[in-house]
């Protein structure tokens, strides 16, 4: 390798640049830029990615080529010269003994070749011994030169069968290698200059910035998510719904209580002991604390007796009401009964006030289980009580509610409802799934729930509930509920979700 | 169909019945969607549309629907309350009329021309049983094998819903040719019953019926109501011929056929009223097959003490409201002659009174469901049509207020997520094991509420703490890059002497740091930082401050008790490698646990 040949980068670089410039407009190739220079490919190499860095200095097209190589005792062969003309060059006039001469680094190959090559000859009658001597006075190490010539990078100057017999002695390898095909670029220049990552502090301080150049950023490249918490989507979506109640004037009924009395949950509402709802395959019954114990004493009785015997205008269901199934605490199976406990303590206040309430909270089903129903879910509940409240305003209240979801296609389909007559499913038309599905149930709740709380006769309470769930799973595109609600969520999930805006 | 929303799900009966012979029995064809169409303003749901062979493919595989028939069946869902509408009959009959295809027919009791009315006397022993029965005669009818077929589901659809799985009452229905009155309803020790049972070919007595019938697939599920009584009820006629051994199976020697001419329908029962009701429903919907239409022959029930009652009541009773509440119930403003057209509609028929002051309403013996005038009111909504009806939003005035324990939660959460922690959401309920034992403390200790019919595990308690939850988080979490930080505010469930229901919820902050490290110092600040949030310093007195403390679910010394305001109100610490063991984690781990009641 020369000495003047500098190989800090950019300096070589600049040997490329003004190799390139000298190359004009149809560009150079790695390799053969790298034999001109007297350089190592992989230096060259360097050299290209560094100006490839600068942004548009240069244009390299990445190539693939075959190259021949010296293996290391190839190499050994250039520095020392071939084992045959080694053995030669060890021979002294008188001759030497064959045995010492096997003793020598290059004794055996360099012996073989050396004799075949008629450069030696062996006298095996001498005194002491074999004994080998100089055949020729002068040899040309041939082998060597070849090497040499594909050191410099010029193995195409050898025949074919040459390359071959000096792969086959192990001398030459053949290499696939990546090469590159350069080119000037749109911002061609024979100098480098150093470009600077970013700024620093220093730079701003001293104004060198002005001066410097700048490495170009990579914007395909995404950049680095910052350190944060995560809301889970269900419970942003909660947050909405809170929200859209808040705007439209309700108040938030405190829902914290799970454990639940029969009665508050099934009685007052109008819903008959026998009812399946009641059953132990729907509703998750309390061993402890198994019963409720205190209750409003004659509003307990009034519900006795509108189940058992009717009244306020009701048939009743005519049945044995007893005291022991209303006591039964349960979980709660929907949150109705919370606006119970509301709507009773509305009609204890002197004066009737109209009243607005919604909650978001869980309940809880001994249902059978599977990708869309969980043993508990959230439900969400609105009640409006005042004096004359129609079906249709049932209705409006309900599209109003709706319109905030972004669902504004609705349609009311008459249904049953123990503790609610009229009832109406909502249903709104789905246009990815093109048809009508069910988005929420509501009703006026009966007469027969109402006046035994004491609430004045003309006042009517609309009410509707749907599942938090649902709308969550369709907002977010998830099939199985387990991905969302309870333990074996997916937290990638969750980190990934994006914010909540219901009606956009 | 379970139901999306909230509506539990054993809500909606669901009828099948053959396209053909629905549009048949109703003179005209449908296109799917407008039968759907028609179905969702009457209240019904077209749930499904089927046929025979698809339901047993779907149900026992390919394989076996081979021969089945391909006749397109419609699958409706009925209101549960509605059980005039549990059979083609009733349906086609509530259709005609909601159309004004037809009137309403008006049922009759008629009273056998001969004056043998047919008798059933019920003795003493079945009080203590299945204390009643009630009974009628379908004289004359004429089955064919899709009405007979009809009969026998609509008996099996009354069982399952308003019977309450044979519960409540019980049907039998007989060839009343192969026997002779008066009946006798009574109850008997089961090795006394002795009959050859329904399709069955020989004789067992009670106790061997019920062996028999241990792993039938349908008629096990009613053995438990009488297995553990001293007697069994049973019906005899007067040559000792066993009808039926309520609520189990008939007799086989009473079985109706096709050619049956005269039917003796028993419904025996522990609800009187129920009794009445599925009695009138069988009896309206298929005295249509009688040789005098909708009339349905008497039969005289007497009781021990000699009380005796004419059945079926078919009662029709008269309601009156005012034309001026219906309209102002639904928001409407119809002529009092146009809401009693309505009415009429929905096989409630009206008529004006009174100066068109007042709608006479009768409510017909199938209509069980209308008990109060707001049930009359819904028909003439759903006759209007609902989607008729003009929208308006309620003048209603309002303050809104937030609940302040959801409004502090709400606020801590958006912070907590901003101090770099997860939200997660854990179930409410959980096993004992969760809450206890991997705690490393006994369930006994804990202030659980305990659920008696859970159907796995999963659902043995109330969670006491929000940790095991947020554990199970991560333990389903385990490849996601380290640290994990999560947090959860919601409900725990504590019994509580004071509260009605003996048990109360408790508002719980948790926390938790999962890493290489321990991270004490990571949690410990999240609770700086929380108490900073409540505007709570740290100090002895008035403040907050943590002391070490002993608790099993935490590494000994690295447990710290917290109090503020003066009371406890939870820990915080490195967590006890046997709990991360049982939770199944592989890294150490600190967490916080805090109510955060008592800073509303």
């Amino acid at each position: 390798m020369s000495p003047a040949m500098a190989t800090d980068g950019p300096a070589l670089a600049e040997l490329l640049l003004q190799r390139l410039e000298r190359a004009g407009g149809g560009g150079l190739g790695s390799l053969e830029a790298a034999a001109a220079l007297g350089l190592e490919h992989q230096q060259l190499v360097g050299a290209v990615k560094s100006l490839q860095a600068l942004g548009e200095v240069i244009e390299a097209e990445q190539r693939s080529s075959k190259r021949w190589e010296l293996t290391p005792e190839g190499k050994e062969i250039v520095q020392e010269g071939s084992h045959e003309a080694r053995v030669f060059d060890s021979i002294p006039a008188e001759g030497l003994p064959q045995s010492e001469l096997m003793k020598l680094p290059s004794g055996k190959v360099g012996f073989s070749k050396a004799m075949s090559n008629k450069w030696v000859r062996l006298d095996k009658n001498a005194d002491g011994g074999p004994r080998v001597f100089r055949a020729v006075e002068s040899v040309q190490d041939l082998v060597r030169e070849k090497l040499q010539l594909v050191q410099r990078g010029d193995a195409e100057s050898l025949e074919e069968k040459d390359k071959n017999e000096l792969k086959k002695r192990k001398l030459l390898m053949e290499v696939n290698i990546k090469t590159y095909w350069i080119r000037k670029g749109s911002a061609f220049s024979t100098t480098v200059t150093k470009q600077e990552t970013d700024l620093t502090p220093e730079m701003l301080a001293s104004g060198s910035w002005r001066d410097l150049k700048f490495k170009a950023y990579n914007f395909e490249a995404l950049g680095i998510m910052p350190e944060s918490g995560h809301l889970h989507p269900l419970l942003k979506v909660r947050t909405q719904f809170r929200q859209i109640f808040l705007e439209m004037g309700f108040t938030e009924m405190p829902t914290n209580n799970f454990i639940e009395s029969s009665f508050w949950n099934f009685d007052a509402l109008f819903q008959p002991q026998q009812h399946p709802a009641r059953d132990q395959h729907d509703t998750f019954f309390l061993q402890d604390p198994a019963e409720a114990t205190d209750f409003p004493t004659d509003y307990l009785k009034r519900v006795k007796k509108i189940h058992s015997q009717g009244g306020y205008g009701s048939q009743g269901y005519k049945y044995d009401w007893k005291l022991e199934e209303a006591r039964k605490n349960i979980l709660r199976t929907h949150t109705t009964a919370v606006s119970a406990r509301m709507l009773y303590r509305l009609a204890q206040q002197e004066k009737f006030t109209p009243a607005k309430y919604f909650s978001i909270d869980r309940v809880f089903r001994n249902e059978t289980l599977d990708a869309t129903h969980l043993a508990e879910f959230h439900q969400i509940e609105g009640v409006v009580a005042d004096y004359g409240l129609t079906l249709g305003d049932l209705m409006g209240t309900l599209r109003e509610f709706f319109t905030k979801l972004g669902i504004s296609q609705l349609r009311f389909k008459p249904a049953y409802n123990p503790y609610t007559e009229p009832s109406m499913e909502v249903f709104s038309y789905h246009r990815g799934l093109q048809k009508w599905v069910e988005v929420g149930n509501s009703g006026i709740f009966r007469p027969e729930m109402l006046l035994p709380m004491g609430l004045p006769e003309g006042v009517s309470v609309i009410a509707w509930g749907l599942s938090l769930e649902r709308p969550t799973m369709i907002k977010y595109g998830i099939n199985n509920i387990r991905e969302l609600v309870g333990h074996k969520v997916n937290l990638q999930m969750v980190y990934d979700s994006p914010l909540c805006r219901l009606d956009a | 169909m379970r139901n999306v929303t909230v509506a539990q799900a054993s809500d909606m009966p669901t009828v099948s019945v053959k396209r053909e012979l629905l549009f048949q029995a109703l003179g005209r064809r449908y296109t799917d969607e407008e039968f759907d169409e028609l179905c969702f303003d009457f209240g019904l749901e077209l749930d499904e549309i089927t046929s025979e062979k698809d339901i047993i493919s779907k149900e026992q595989g390919d394989g076996k629907a081979e021969g089945a028939s391909d006749i397109i069946i419609y699958k409706i869902d009925v209101p549960a309350n509605r059980y005039d509408l549990l059979c083609l009959e009733g349906l086609v009959r509530g259709l005609q009329v909601f159309k004004e295809r037809i009137k309403a027919p008006r049922y009759k009791r008629i009273m056998p021309a001969n004056g043998g009315v047919q008798r059933l006397i019920i003795t003493e022993e079945t009080a203590q049983v299945r204390p009643h029965a009630v009974a009628a005669v379908l004289r004359n009818i004429t089955f064919s094998k899709d009405r007979y077929d009809s009969f026998i589901d609509l008996q099996e659809k009354l069982h399952q819903n308003i019977c309450r799985k044979r519960a409540l009452v019980a049907i039998g229905t007989h060839d009343l040719d192969t026997i002779s009155g008066p009946f006798t309803y009574t109850a008997r020790p089961p090795s006394e019953i002795r009959f050859k049972p329904l399709n069955q070919s020989k004789e067992y007595t009670a106790s061997e019926i019920m062996d028999l019938y241990r792993t039938d697939s349908q008629l096990k599920h009613y053995l438990h109501i009488i297995e553990n009584k001293p007697l069994y009820p049973v019906i005899y006629d007067s040559n000792g011929v066993v009808l039926s051994m309520p609520p189990i199976i008939n007799g086989n020697h009473t079985k109706i056929s096709l050619n049956t001419r005269n039917v003796f329908v028993e419904c025996t029962a522990t609800d009187i009223t129920k009794a009445k009701i599925v009695l009138d429903i069988l009896v309206t919907m298929f005295s249509e097959y009688c040789e005098k239409q909708f009339t349905v022959e008497a039969a005289e029930v007497t009781y021990h003490n000699g009380k005796t009652c004419i059945y079926p009541e078919l009662a029709y009773r008269r309601e009156k409201v005012k034309p001026d509440l219906i309209n102002k119930k639904i928001g409407i403003s119809e002529t009092p002659s146009s809401l009693a057209k309505l009415l009429t509609r929905m096989c409630l028929k009206s008529h004006v009174t009174g100066n068109g002051n007042n709608i006479e309403i009768e409510i017909p013996p199938t209509r069980a469901d209308i008990i109060h005038a707001c049930d009359i009111i819904e028909d003439a909504a759903i006759a209007y049509g609902y989607n008729n009806i003009q929208m308006t939003i309620p003048k209603t005035y309002t303050i809104a207020n937030q609940f302040p324990l959801n409004k502090l939660t709400e606020l801590l959460r958006q912070d907590l997520a901003a101090a770099g922690f997860t939200e997660a959401l854990t179930f409410a309920l959980c096993s004992q094991e969760d809450i206890a034992d991997k705690l490393g403390v006994d369930i006994s200790s804990t202030k659980a509420v305990h659920i008696a019919n859970p159907k796995t595990a999963e659902f043995q308690v109330a969670r006491t703490s929000l940790l095991p939850g947020l554990l199970k988080t991560i333990a389903a979490n385990r490849k996601m890059p380290l640290p994990l930080k999560l947090f959860e505010i919601s409900d725990i469930v504590v019994k509580d002497s004071t509260k009605d229901v003996g048990a109360r919820n408790q508002r719980n902050l948790c926390a938790i740091y999962y890493n290489k490290n321990p991270g004490f110092e990571v949690i410990h600040g999240l609770l700086d930082r929380v108490m900073q949030l409540l505007a709570v310093p740290p100090s002895k007195e008035s403040g907050y401050l943590i002391k070490a403390a002993e608790d099993s679910a935490f590494f000994p010394g690295r447990c710290a008790e917290i109090f503020a305001k003066g009371q406890s109100i939870g820990k915080l610490g490195v967590l006890h490698p046997d709990v991360i063991t049982k939770f199944e984690l592989t890294m150490p781990c600190s967490a916080l646990e805090i109510n955060i009641e008592p800073f509303l």
